[in-house]
């Protein structure tokens, strides 16, 4: 949708924009997994249930009815004038769940951040990436205290397809959380490449 | 019903956020023409030779700040979001009557089917490195 544009006069750079997903159970560190490496504080939009739910809330009647909103967190990386990256917190609540769809749309990929000591609670962000095909890497977050499992046993334990990549990360540590988003653009090429040779062949 | 009237007994929490009206600065509308719903990182550019907004009387004092956020520096939807505290949602609805109005034009993101090419993926890997 871009309008036909005089080439007079300078124009502001307009970026290539790309996201990434950040997703995870309730309180295991995704906004302080954002906050490391964002250029910005991290910010919150919010999205209207009503609007949101769309496809099964008519909101035709919307002056009428009362709406709540659910909130997600976001941060910037302005890799290069032109590229810019995203980084989105997934709503953690579950039954915010019908956002990640829109969220996910074109997404690079996502991390999937696990803490062991509730392991249980990142298996639904591993299933849904896994059924939509979105290519993805588990940070497991190291806190302190935590006692650290080996990496073989979390990948067991989570049932992990042997091709997705597995770290061990730190949220608060920006180079940690570097390597982790290296990892997953790393881990997207791969998946790319595989579904080009799927498709040629 | 409590007994001074105001229920209390919602379905949604605190967390969830506060009771918002703000359909009204889109006079009701959820959708607008131009909508093939933007994405949250679309970005929202202002045209170099956009008319004065605030001269537009159809246009209200969200759309006349869009204009304004979005001439200096391009913006995503979600940033617009943030830094008007207004739901996404009605953002798109606002950014709808500004491509409408030619004011500001969209760069889409690459399309959802469609793969991100490597030569951008090995530069964002390059850029991460650099951080």
């Amino acid at each position: 949708m871009i309008f036909g544009r005089s080439e007079r006069g300078k124009p502001p750079v307009e970026p290539v924009t790309l996201k990434i997903l950040v997703a995870g159970g309730f309180g295991v560190g995704k906004t302080t997994l954002v906050g490391a490496v964002s250029e910005i504080r991290p910010l919150r939009t919010e999205e209207l249930l009503t609007e949101a739910g769309r496809p099964v809330d008519d909101t035709s009647g919307v002056e009428g009815k009362r709406t709540t909103t659910v909130a997600m967190d976001f941060g910037r990386i302005t890799l290069r004038e032109d590229l810019v990256l995203y980084l989105f917190g997934t709503p953690g609540q579950e039954r915010f769940w019908f956002m990640w769809d829109e969220l996910s749309e074109g997404a690079l990929g996502a991390v999937v951040l696990a803490d062991t000591r509730r392991l249980q609670d990142c298996f639904a962000a591993v299933d849904y990436f896994e059924r939509r095909g979105i290519p993805f890497v588990v940070g497991v977050n190291c806190f302190e205290g935590a006692a650290r499992y080996p990496a073989e046993t979390v990948r067991q334990a989570l049932d992990l397809d042997p091709g997705v990549p597995l770290l061990l990360t730190d949220a608060r540590d920006r180079e940690s959380v570097k390597e982790v988003l290296i990892g997953v653009v790393q881990h997207a090429m791969a998946f790319q490449a595989e579904r080009r040779e799927a498709v040629t062949t | 019903m409590s007994a001074d009237g105001q229920g209390r007994s919602h379905w949604f929490d605190d967390e969830a956020g506060p009771v918002v009206r703000p359909y009204a600065m889109t006079r009701g509308r959820t959708t607008s023409a131009a909508q093939h719903r933007l994405d949250l990182i679309a970005v929202v550019v202002t045209e170099p030779h956009a008319g004065d907004p605030e001269a537009d009387s159809t246009l209200s004092p969200e759309h006349v700040e869009i204009v304004g956020l979005c001439r200096q520096t391009p913006q995503s939807v979600a940033e617009l979001s943030a830094e008007l505290d207004l739901p996404v949602g009605v953002v798109r609805v606002l950014v709808g009557d500004l491509v409408d109005g030619e004011f500001v034009h969209v760069n889409r993101p690459v399309p959802p089917a469609e793969m991100v090419d490597e030569s951008i993926l090995r530069d964002v890997i390059d850029g991460l490195r650099a951080l």
